[in-house]
C-alpha cells in the first residue's frame, strides 16, 4: 500500500539513524582529522555530535550518555591513547554504556593496535585511512554491538 | 514500571533512552510518556533562537552556568541543528561551545537533528521537553537556528522566547519578515563589543516601537551581551526570571499553556487522522488521484474530496 509519507525522505517515518560522538581527548590541539571524519559520517547519513577539543574521558562518557549514541570515535594524536582509551572504556562500562562501540583514529603505533582491540576497541585507523573503510567500520561496529533495549 | 520510574527518579541513562525512543517514534516511548505526562507541567521552557553565528550556543552555555550558580538544581538544553538535505545526516556541534557544562551532573544536554520535517520537528521538540521536565529538569533551554517559520513554531512552545541577534546580521526588515520580533519576549544583541551593535539595538527599538501592544502587556526588553566573556548574562537572566514571574502573575502563562495544548492536540489529530485514513484507502487509489492532479484533470482539493467521499460511500 502506497504511503506518500514514506516517499518523502525522513518525513514521519523516523527511521533509526546512527548517532555517533566524535571526540578529541587529551591535550593535542589538532582537530582537522576529527572534522574530516565527522563530515564523512554525516555524508553517510549519520547524526554526528562533535564535542571539540581537550575532552577528558569522563566528559566524553557523560556526553555519550546524554546523547545516547551508538558509537564513539576518538581522535588521538598525542600518544596518550594507552592511558585515555582504557579510562573511557571503564567509564562507559561503569555507566551502563558497555554497548557503545569505540573506534580510535590518529597516530597509533602498530604494537598498540592489538592491545587496544583486546581492551574492546572495535577498530583503529591511522593517517591516510580510507574514509569509506572508516564509515563501514562504524556501521559494522554498531551492528555487532547493538543497544540493549 | 521500569523506565518511567527510573526517569522520574532522575536516572540519566533512562532519560537518554526515553529521548531516543521518542525521537525514533518507538511506541514504547509514547507509552512511557503517557505515564509521565501528569508530571510535565512544571518546568520553565526558554526558547533561544537567532541567525547562525549570532552566538546562541555560547550564550546558552553562560545562561545555564548562571542558573546553576543561582539555585537551579537541574537545567537542560535541547540544541537543534539542521540535517543535511542530501544525506539526511547532521553535524551537531553545539556542545563545542558548552564545554563549561560538561561534567556537571545537574546539566543535561541533548542535541537534535532537524531531520527536514515540516511539522514534525516542533512535535518532537515538545515531547523531548516534556520528558526532560518529567526527569526533574526545572528549566529547559531550547536552542534553534532562527531562519523562518519552523523556528517560530518551536518558539511557540516556549514559555519565554529569547531572540538573539548580532551586529551586521541583517537589517530589521529581515527580522520583521521572519515574524521573529513578534515572538520575542526578550531581544538580545550579542557580540556587543563589535562595531554596529548600537545601530542594531536602535533598529530593534524602532521595529518594536511599531508593534501594537495592549496596555499592561509585557514589553520585550532589548539587552546587549558579550557571551564570550559573560558580560550582560546576569541582566539577561534577570529578564528571563522577570518574564517567568510576569507569566504567572498576569495569567499569560496559563493562556500560553492552553494555546500549546491546543496546537499539540491539533498536530496529533492531523497526524493520526492522515495515517488512519490512508490505511483505509484501496490500493492504487492514492496514486490514481495523484495522476489526476498531475494531468490537471482535478485540482488537489477536488481529488482530496473525491478520496474522502469515496470512502464515505464504501
Amino acid at each position: 500500500m502506497y504511503n506518500p509519507l514514506e516517499a518523502l525522505p525522513d518525513a514521519s517515518t523516523m527511521a533509526k539513524k546512527l548517532r555517533v560522538l566524535i571526540a578529541k581527548p587529551g591535550l593535542d590541539g589538532h582537530d582537522r582529522g576529527a572534522k574530516v571524519i565527522a563530515r564523512s559520517l554525516r555524508d553517510a547519513g549519520m547524526e554526528v555530535i562533535y564535542t571539540g577539543l581537550r575532552q577528558t574521558p569522563e566528559m566524553i562518557a557523560d556526553a555519550a550518555l546524554q546523547e545516547d549514541v551508538d558509537a564513539i570515535g576518538l581522535s588521538i594524536l598525542s600518544g596518550a591513547h594507552m592511558a585515555l582509551v582504557p579510562r573511557l572504556l571503564e567509564q562507559l562500562r561503569g555507566q551502563g554504556q558497555a554497548h557503545v562501540a569505540v573506534l580510535v583514529g590518529g597516530i597509533i603505533p602498530d604494537d598498540d593496535i592489538p592491545r587496544l582491540k583486546e581492551l574492546g576497541v572495535a577498530a583503529v585507523f591511522g593517517p591516510g585511512a580510507n574514509t569509506e573503510a572508516i564509515i563501514r567500520a562504524f556501521q559494522e561496529a554498531v551492528t555487532a554491538s547493538p543497544k540493549a533495549v | 514500571m521500569g523506565l518511567a520510574e527510573d526517569v522520574r527518579a532522575g536516572d540519566r541513562l533512562a532519560l537518554a533512552r526515553l529521548l531516543s525512543w521518542l525521537e525514533e517514534g518507538d511506541p514504547r516511548g509514547e507509552g512511557v510518556l503517557t505515564e509521565l505526562y501528569p508530571q510535565t507541567g512544571l518546568g520553565h521552557r526558554v526558547g533561544v533562537t537567532g541567525p547562525p553565528g549570532s552566538g546562541k550556543s555560547t550564550l546558552v552555555n553562560q545562561a545555564v552556568r548562571w542558573c546553576r550558580q543561582h539555585g537551579s538544581e537541574r537545567v537542560a538544553v535541547v540544541a537543534v541543528d539542521p540535517s543535511s538535505p542530501f544525506s539526511g545526516g547532521a553535524i551537531l556541534g553545539d556542545r563545542i561551545r558548552m564545554r563549561d557544562l560538561s561534567g556537571d551532573p545537574g546539566v543535561f544536554i541533548r542535541s537534535m537533528a532537524s531531520r527536514g520535517e515540516l511539522g514534525g520537528l516542533a512535535r518532537r521538540t515538545a515531547v523531548f521537553v516534556e520528558a526532560l521536565i518529567a526527569g526533574g529538569y526545572e528549566r529547559i533551554f531550547i536552542e534553534t537556528v532562527g531562519a523562518g517559520q519552523a523556528e517560530v513554531d518551536i518558539a511557540r512552545m516556549a514559555d519565554t522566547t529569547v531572540v538573539v541577534e548580532a551586529p551586521g546580521m541583517g537589517d530589521e526588515i529581515q527580522a520583521i519578515k521572519a515574524g521573529i520580533l513578534e515572538i520575542a519576549d526578550i531581544l538580545v544583541v550579542n557580540k556587543a563589543d563589535l562595531p554596529g551593535a548600537q545601530a542594531a539595538v536602535q533598529a530593534l527599538h524602532y521595529s518594536l516601537g511599531l508593534a501594537k501592544r495592549p496596555a499592561g502587556a509585557w514589553s520585550p526588553p532589548i539587552l546587549t551581551t558579550i557571551a564570550e566573556t559573560g558580560e550582560g548574562v546576569e541582566a539577561l537572566m534577570e529578564a528571563v526570571n522577570r518574564h517567568q514571574d510576569y507569566l504567572l502573575s498576569s495569567g499569560e502563562g496559563e493562556s500560553r499553556e492552553l494555546a500549546r495544548a491546543s496546537s499539540r492536540l491539533e498536530a496529533e489529530l492531523r497526524h493520526t487522522l492522515t495515517e488512519t485514513f490512508q490505511r483505509t484507502l484501496a490500493d492504487g487509489r492514492f496514486e490514481a488521484a495523484v495522476q489526476a492532479v498531475f494531468e490537471r484533470r482535478m485540482t488537489p482539493a477536488q481529488a482530496a474530496a473525491d478520496l474522502i467521499g469515496e470512502r464515505a460511500e464504501a
